[in-house]
């Protein structure tokens, strides 16, 4: 009993398909009187069902009684009510519930397990708790300066200067701002874009970028309700998820090599081809995550190119713009290059890393469609696939990013420290290879420098990051991901010897 | 299947091949004129480029109809394109101040101030949203020494205001009670269908509004509850009932969680009003408190957009109180899995606004007089209202619902053809169901309101 229903949900790691089978294994069957369970051991059915019976307690008192039971039970409402109206602290102690009143009702979510831990956000939970003074987080995808400080950039403390006190807080169309979905627009079709003069674009606000890939999930799942989704391996875990809740089945195609610790151009290319005609991709456009490995230029272009005979349909899932290269127009060059080649494409926006609004949750997601008014058909639907999950997006959010684009000054020095951001891990990167080359490493580390955005993948095994967490007080993720963004010049050293350690 | 876009450049259209269902005459490409036939024709396939490099694809979405305007927003927008001088703006479910411009409450200006100084980081909120807000929220509804918060029974998780509170809920509902439906009432606020749909739970509706008199149909409600089969979730209103403004007495309420506790129902409330209806946060929450006291195991949803003005924000949460501490552990993370892929975690800024506004003694008292001040000039603007219908109406109706109904919303028993003659010929602009919104209405509008609801009862059909 114990192994079927405490389930081992430590295997959903966050690589594999994080699928709920287990969910189905323990069923319910309630009645009014009694409840069948299935897979609980004898002292549960015993404790489930004297709960059972205090709930049908009626029977247990004879009919007078159950008569002063219900007179005592209604006093006592009008006296808490009356002591409520008159004074809130004496509601509690003074009521004292009758027999039977209070009786615990036996829980109709007895059934349900405890969730296994997220697998990212459970690593800074983890990194929270220990008291360690050594203790290094390179676990979560969240930029650090070099003192491994949060950062609130500069030009969004001055938007929000400016915003502040000067605006109501009335709902926002379903939508979402249409400000800040303009600017969103240009970073990533481009300034000047034929798409967004010709109102091509179906494009909402979305809660970040999670909330962007929820929404086309749905929406994939409501008009292309045949379709699946195509996800790389490895890729991001929430994806998983994402597509899972939305009930869309899912598929994979090869894109990390582990020997080279690059790209499996070869394989991606066979897996594209291989995909039925007018499949769905989701594809990272910079900053893979959580390898760090791009495609190049060229790569690129083969793989529009095979997109285009095979008639797949790409979404894009860009989450880094900026914050890879240091410079937003380059880091959109995958994009580009498909919309140059005619694709018709979704691409799902985060301003979580670039701009650093992680807990605003300001995000954008958008359908290049046929023409205008197929545009605002498919807009029409998306609303309406918000309108049931959060009614309309939050504003603050927004009005940072739309008062950061919309102002060039603003946008200026957003440039400036974006580049800043991503210069900084590029330094960590090299500096972290040098350490392990200079600590005399059998092993190569090149891969930490061709890899590029937030997050490397180093190519360590579960075991290993194990031994770091434990001997070391280092947290990441268990497939070997470092976040460079929590490495500084303070524990860089302390990182690569560890590291050495645990591989040698 | 075809779509169709001229451009501006060319001569004449192209003749279709296939089954047009539709055609689509967009704005042109500049330079492209093309045609394309797809659907189950695949192969009849027509592109026609002209003086482009790049074959157009086909759009996936083609089949995509447009989606009927929502029809709380299609007023807002009406009245908009209206320019009649005395035109009301009566279907915004948002307060205004007497001068009818939307308000921020001060306490919300100066948490934002305190907010500003204080420089805080916008790190990601853990899935289940900010600790102080959660504590907060809890115990503004139960009351900080009820016993389901000392016994550590409740699971409070952050959510995007009622909307994505309920969402949760209800996912949940899907998920862990598979068999179970919801029972809401007849009328309910519009999305509250939505929700439950797009998250693959069924409903049926209870009986609550009675036209005849205006009022609760206590009787229907109490027969349909009973009658709907065991272990179901009955959605209630905390307090001021969307759309109606009609609330159950506490008496009713009793009977209400007898026959709850009788067919072994959870209840479910969504509470978007505390404190707004009643100006009091303790008396809006006695329904809520009354079911807790009694035992049962409670859904309750909460928003902030209206009694904080934190509208756009999106601040709310999904409490689930719980029969042990153990299963409320397990709950809340559960419904933490389920917010996961919806979003990751909670907007931060609307949580610190709250936290902070509750967290301190001068901001909370301040926010509770701001409060009564709004409750009280929706309780004013009733009072004039059905003074002035009681003075001009001559056929000794009774409008005293008016007085009774409580909240933003009032229903006013008309119908469809008299709510449009209030549109058309009083550009008073509400919804179709005869509902108002008490919170866009003016003193200094009564009068006129009264004459517009006068001849729309007794001169339309």
């Amino acid at each position: 009993m114990q192994a079927q229903t405490r389930l081992n949900l430590s295997l959903l790691h966050q690589d594999q398909a994080l699928f709920s089978p287990h969910l189905f294994l323990v069923t319910l069957v309630i009645t009014p009187t009694r409840t069948i369970l299935f897979n609980y051991s004898l002292s549960q059915k015993r404790t489930l069902y004297l709960k059972n019976l205090a709930f049908s307690s009626k029977l247990q008192f004879s009919a007078r009684e159950n008569i002063e039971r219900k007179r005592r039970r209604t006093r006592g409402t009008k006296m808490a009510f009356r002591a409520m109206i008159s004074s809130r602290a004496t509601q509690q102690s003074k009521w004292v519930p009758s027999a039977g009143v209070a009786r615990q009702m036996s829980s109709w979510f007895g059934h349900v397990e405890p969730a296994a831990k997220d697998p990212i956000l459970g690593v800074t939970e983890a990194f929270l708790a220990d008291p360690s003074p050594d203790k290094v987080n390179v676990g979560v995808g969240a930029y650090r300066d070099d003192n491994g400080k949060p950062v609130v950039l500069e030009c969004v403390r001055e938007a929000e200067r400016r915003i502040a006190g000067n605006l109501n807080m009335e709902y926002l169309p379903m939508g979402g701002s249409s400000h800040m979905i303009e600017e969103s627009l240009k970073l990533a079709y481009g300034e000047d874009s034929d798409f967004i003069k010709d109102k091509r674009i179906a494009a909402v606000q979305a809660l970040s970028g999670t909330g962007a890939c929820r929404l086309f999930a749905d929406f994939q799942k409501r008009f292309l309700p045949d379709s699946q989704i195509y996800i790389p391996v490895p890729t991001w875990a929430n994806h998983h998820n994402i597509w899972r809740d939305a009930r869309v089945p899912q598929n994979t195609f090869r894109y990390y090599h582990a020997e080279t610790k690059g790209l499996d151009f070869s394989s991606l290319m066979e897996d594209i081809k291989n995909a039925p005609n007018g499949s769905f991709f989701l594809l990272h456009a910079c900053a893979h995550n959580p390898t760090g490995v791009d495609p190049s230029e060229e790569q690129w272009r083969e793989i529009s190119h095979l997109f285009k005979s095979k008639n797949h349909f790409p979404l894009f899932d860009m989450a880094y713009q900026g914050f890879a290269s240091g410079d937003p127009e380059r880091d959109a060059k995958a994009i580009r290059i498909f919309l140059d080649d005619g694709h018709l494409i979704g691409c799902a926006q985060s301003f979580a890393k670039n701009m650093g609004l992680y807990g605003q949750r300001a995000g954008c997601l958008s359908i290049l469609c046929d023409n205008e008014m197929e545009a605002v058909a498919v807009k029409s639907q998306l609303q309406q696939l918000g309108r049931p999950m959060y009614s309309n997006p939050p504003v603050h959010g927004a009005l940072i990013v739309s008062t950061i684009l919309g102002d060039p000054e603003l946008k200026k020095l957003w440039l400036q420290e974006v580049k800043g951001m991503a210069d900084r891990i590029i330094g960590m990167r090299t500096t972290l290879r040098e350490n392990l080359e200079k600590l005399g490493s059998p092993l190569s580390w090149e891969h930490i420098t061709n890899q590029i955005g937030m997050f490397c993948y180093s190519g360590m095994s579960p075991e290993q990051v194990d031994r770091l967490t434990n001997e070391y007080h280092i947290y990441m993720t268990r497939n070997g991901r470092i976040s460079m963004a929590g490495v500084t010049t303070g524990n860089v050293g302390y990182l690569a010897n560890a590291i050495h350690e645990v591989t040698k | 299947m075809a779509s169709l876009a001229f451009s501006s450049t060319s001569a004449s259209p192209v003749a279709l091949r296939g089954r047009p269902n539709k055609l689509a005459i967009g704005v042109a490409q500049s330079g492209a004129c093309h045609v394309s036939a797809r659907g189950s024709d695949r192969k009849a396939r027509l592109f026609i480029t002209r003086a482009v490099a790049v074959e157009k694809k086909v759009s996936r979405f083609e089949d995509v109809a447009m989606a009927p305007p929502d029809p709380i927003l299609g007023v807002s927008e009406a009245f908009r394109a209206c320019t009649n001088e005395s035109k009301l703006n009566l279907g915004v479910g948002a307060y205004r101040t007497e001068d009818l411009q939307p308000y921020v409450l001060n306490v919300v200006k100066k948490a934002e101030k305190l907010m500003l100084e204080k420089g805080e980081n916008k790190e990601y909120l853990p899935i289940e949203g900010l600790a102080a807000f959660n504590k907060a929220t809890a115990e503004l509804l139960l009351g900080a020494d009820n016993h389901s918060i000392q016994s550590q029974r409740v699971a409070t998780v952050q959510g995007l205001s009622g909307t994505g509170s309920l969402r949760l809920a209800a996912a949940f509902i899907n998920r862990y009670c598979p068999n179970s439906k919801v029972l809401i009432s007849s009328p309910t606020w519009g999305n509250h269908k939505n929700i439950f749909n797009d998250a693959g739970v069924p409903w049926s509706e209870y009986r609550y509004y009675d036209p005849k008199t205006v009022g609760l149909d206590f009787e229907g409600m109490i027969a349909d509850i009973k009658a709907a089969p065991s272990g179901s979730f009955i959605l209630l209103h905390g307090c001021a009932h969307n759309p109606t403004g009609i609330d159950p007495t506490p008496e009713q309420w009793t009977k209400i969680a007898d026959v709850l506790e009788e067919k072994g129902h959870t209840p479910f409330f969504d509470v978007a009003y505390q404190g707004f209806a009643s100006g009091s946060l303790d008396e809006d929450a006695f329904s809520v408190r009354l079911f807790v006291e009694r035992g049962f195991e409670v859904f309750v949803a909460q928003s902030y957009s209206k009694n904080l003005g934190l509208y756009s924000e999106r601040i709310g949460a999904i409490n689930v109180i719980c029969s042990s501490s153990d299963v409320a552990n397990r709950v809340k993370s559960q419904l933490k899995r389920l917010a996961r892929p919806m979003y990751s975690n909670p907007p931060v800024h609307g949580a610190r606004i709250v936290a902070n506004v509750v967290g301190d003694p001068n901001l909370f008292s301040e926010w509770k007089a701001e409060m009564e001040e709004m409750a009280g000039r929706i309780k004013n603007v009733r009072k004039r209202l059905y003074d002035n219908l009681s003075q001009k109406d001559k056929s000794g109706k009774d409008w005293s619902f008016i007085l009774r109904q409580i909240g933003m919303f009032s229903y006013t028993g008309l119908n469809t053809s008299q709510s449009e003659n209030m549109t058309n010929k009083w550009h008073v602009y509400m919804t179709k169901d005869g509902r108002i919104s008490l919170a866009g209405l003016s003193l200094a509008k009564c009068d006129y309101l009264a004459d517009a609801i006068i001849d729309s009862y007794h001169n339309v059909n």
